[in-house]
């Protein structure tokens, strides 16, 4: 018994943490973006499958890193406006629009990567990002080899949630994407044009959620397979209820949700073969759906969600 | 630019949009076929031959069919309601868990017809949980039935390698087998085709039915097509989508117990290519009409065939036949939309 607790006392267990959190925080800030606008993005999953796919095989072919997140990001924003001209301009259902796009989005990435690469024994591999040390702070106790040694990618999402949070709540922009998706007829009549906002949201909410996906070829592993992304995309639709759409709560949310994924990945080696392993693997989405029906209730979801927005239709 | 909504639907149009849309599929994948150097008319030639070339290409498309016409089914049925129902491939892979594990109780004379219902209700099951979480804590039920797709998958992996594996399999992680009285016939010698086309064909028809001729049927579309209007008119609405969540889910397990008895015999986690997510497709490029999946499961199940064999011929990766299906899925959306309005002057 006083294993399991040890393990939460281990430095290799909160340095996972922010790891396993850096693709939910970006997949989770672009996802809220879009729904702080008004709109449901459920291309996610196929996005970040996507991100994953071109940011590696920018890399592979180029050898730049930040060309690949670039290449991802652009990818993403592109996806995002195919979402915005049939959500946005047409006005078609965002739940069915969303599933194609993650269903195209996912397939097509997996077309070019076997264009591009031929199937081999093992698939090849790029040298992925390393952990940077941030200068002193990487010194720090404890503090130091979890928090401030971490790959680029991982500052860069948390400065996202900075800038994010920022932005909704204190500037002129955040005031007008949110009254877009409270009110898109208020907003127009504000002299706010509440479909280039939308659609502006959703290209950047989709370049985040690519980026996200890119961090897990580019950092947490340095190759792509199909199926790598693994749900993580819903994971995101899922914690932006739990965050109740504001990105600080986003953060918490990622975090918490990597504490328990890391845990149950040491928890494996610990109880061995006493409990089948996909017991544990099961624990993330179980856990997704709990955090669902206990915010539910109290989730404020942004009033103009979902609901398509016609210039002069009531 | 800016639509308006037309007075009427023009005939042509409704029928030439879903063309366009298929074309339009079918050209953008043309390109990508391009892409990878193969010559396109070749390759869709190829297409062809391998979904209806031969008596065994047009047995291996019917019986890769057959699922998709039922899951086709269980996307069209809660759709038509807005009940988003995506967890169709959890509610297949629990429908033929339940086969596989009740296989061995139910007698043999009764035992496929027993069995059929025992897949369904494991699906209705599976479905009901997240309905009833929406209809009683407003949490919604996409993002839940996604996730119970994994959650079900890894109960399905530690099933056939725990309590329901197969002894005699050396080592490979499957279920104990479907009992022989409990195996669906053949449709035809020497292929894979079974009975189970049969049950999904008049299933679709039933379905047709339910939603020309039955109160339930016109409470569900009214459900979908405005609620707050509907409960005014006097519709319960909590019972209806309860109705429909049955329905869906059932239609889902269904699929799954039919895929076990017919194809497969075992269960194992390489049992279904996504035909819970392929059965999206199916049911919107059919418009969410139950006489039009049986077609749209065809031509998906034609594309995914064909492409098969194409792919071993001409180098071009099979996943293009998803890329194709989810394009028409896409183009299909944007058809639809121009039979309702038009483009503002």
């Amino acid at each position: 018994m006083t294993e399991l607790i040890e393990i939460l006392f281990t430095v290799g267990l909160w340095a996972s943490v922010l790891r396993i959190a850096t693709p939910l925080i970006f997949g989770t800030l672009g996802a809220l973006l879009c729904e702080r606008a008004g709109v449901l993005n459920l291309g996610i999953e196929g996005i970040m499958t996507f991100g994953a796919m071109i940011g590696w095989l920018t890399v592979f072919f180029t050898g730049d890193l930040w060309s690949g997140v670039i290449a991802a990001a652009v990818c993403g924003a592109l996806f995002g406006l195919l979402h915005a001209v049939l959500t946005v301009n047409l006005g078609l259902s965002q739940h069915v629009t969303g599933l194609g796009i993650t269903l195209f989005a996912a397939s097509f990435s997996y077309y070019i990567f076997r264009l591009a690469v031929p199937v081999q024994g093992s698939p090849p591999t790029v040298e992925a990002f390393e952990n940077y040390p941030i200068p002193f702070l990487s010194d720090v106790p404890i503090l130091g080899p979890t928090l401030f040694t971490q790959t680029p990618l991982t500052y860069l999402a948390i400065a996202c949630v900075v800038i994010l949070a920022w932005v909704m709540a204190r500037t002129p922009l955040g005031l007008a994407i949110r009254i877009t998706g409270e009110n898109p007829h208020a907003a127009e009549a504000q002299g706010l044009d509440p479909i280039r906002i939308r659609i502006g949201c959703i290209m950047v909410g989709s370049a985040l959620m690519a980026v996200g996906g890119s961090f897990l070829t580019l950092a947490a592993f340095n190759s792509f397979f199909p199926t790598m992304v693994q749900g993580r995309g819903w994971v995101c639709i899922a914690l932006v209820v739990f965050s109740m759409w504001m990105p600080l709560r986003a953060l918490l949310g990622a975090l918490l949700f990597a504490l328990f994924d890391a845990y149950q990945l040491r928890l494996q080696t610990v109880v061995g073969k006493a409990v089948p392993y996909q017991l544990f693997l099961m624990l993330p989405y179980v856990l997704s759906i709990v955090a669902l029906v206990l915010m539910s209730r109290r989730a404020r979801v942004p009033q103009a969600l979902m609901k398509p927005y016609r210039r002069g239709e009531r | 630019m800016r639509f308006e909504r037309r007075a009427t639907r023009p005939p042509l149009l409704t029928i030439g949009a879903p063309i366009l849309a298929l074309l339009f599929a079918l050209i953008v994948a043309g390109g990508l076929i391009a892409l990878s150097g193969a010559p396109v008319f070749e390759a869709y030639r190829r297409i062809f031959i391998g979904a209806f070339g031969s008596q065994l290409a047009i047995t291996e498309t019917l019986t890769r069919a057959t699922p998709l016409i039922l899951t086709g089914l269980a996307a069209a049925v809660a759709f038509r309601a807005k009940v988003w129902n995506i967890g169709a491939e959890g509610q297949f892979y629990l429908g033929a868990l339940a086969v596989a594990a009740f296989g061995s109780v139910v007698p043999g004379v009764i035992a496929i017809p027993a069995l059929m219902i025992v897949g369904a209700l494991a699906g209705v099951i599976l479905l009901v949980i997240p309905v009833l979480l929406r209809l009683r804590f407003g949490v919604d039920e996409v993002v839940t039935t996604l996730l119970l797709n994994f959650i079900v998958v890894l109960f399905v992996s530690l099933a056939i390698e725990g309590f329901l594996r197969d002894p005699l399999a050396f080592g490979w992680p499957q279920s104990i087998p479907v009992p022989p009285e409990a195996r669906l016939d053949k449709l035809v010698a020497k292929s894979r085709l079974h009975t189970g086309l049969i049950v999904a064909v008049v299933v679709a028809v039933l379905v047709w039915a339910i939603h020309r001729f039955t109160v339930f049927g016109l409470q569900s579309a009214a459900a979908g097509a405005n609620p707050k209007a509907a409960e005014f008119a006097g519709v319960p609405i909590t019972k209806t989508l309860f109705k429909v969540a049955c329905l869906s889910g059932g239609l889902a397990g269904l699929a799954g117990a039919i895929e076990v008895m017919g194809v497969k015999g075992h269960v194992s986690t390489a049992l279904s290519p996504g035909f819970g997510y392929t059965g999206i497709v199916v049911a919107m490029l059919a418009n969410l009409s139950a006489l039009g999946v049986i077609f749209a499961a065809l031509f998906v199940a034609a594309m995914f065939v064909g492409a098969d064999g194409m792919s071993r011929a001409l180098d071009v990766p099979s996943f293009i036949a998803d890329v194709t299906t989810s394009l028409a899925l896409l183009a299909m959306l944007v058809a639809l939309f121009f039979t309702q309005y038009r483009i503002a002057r």
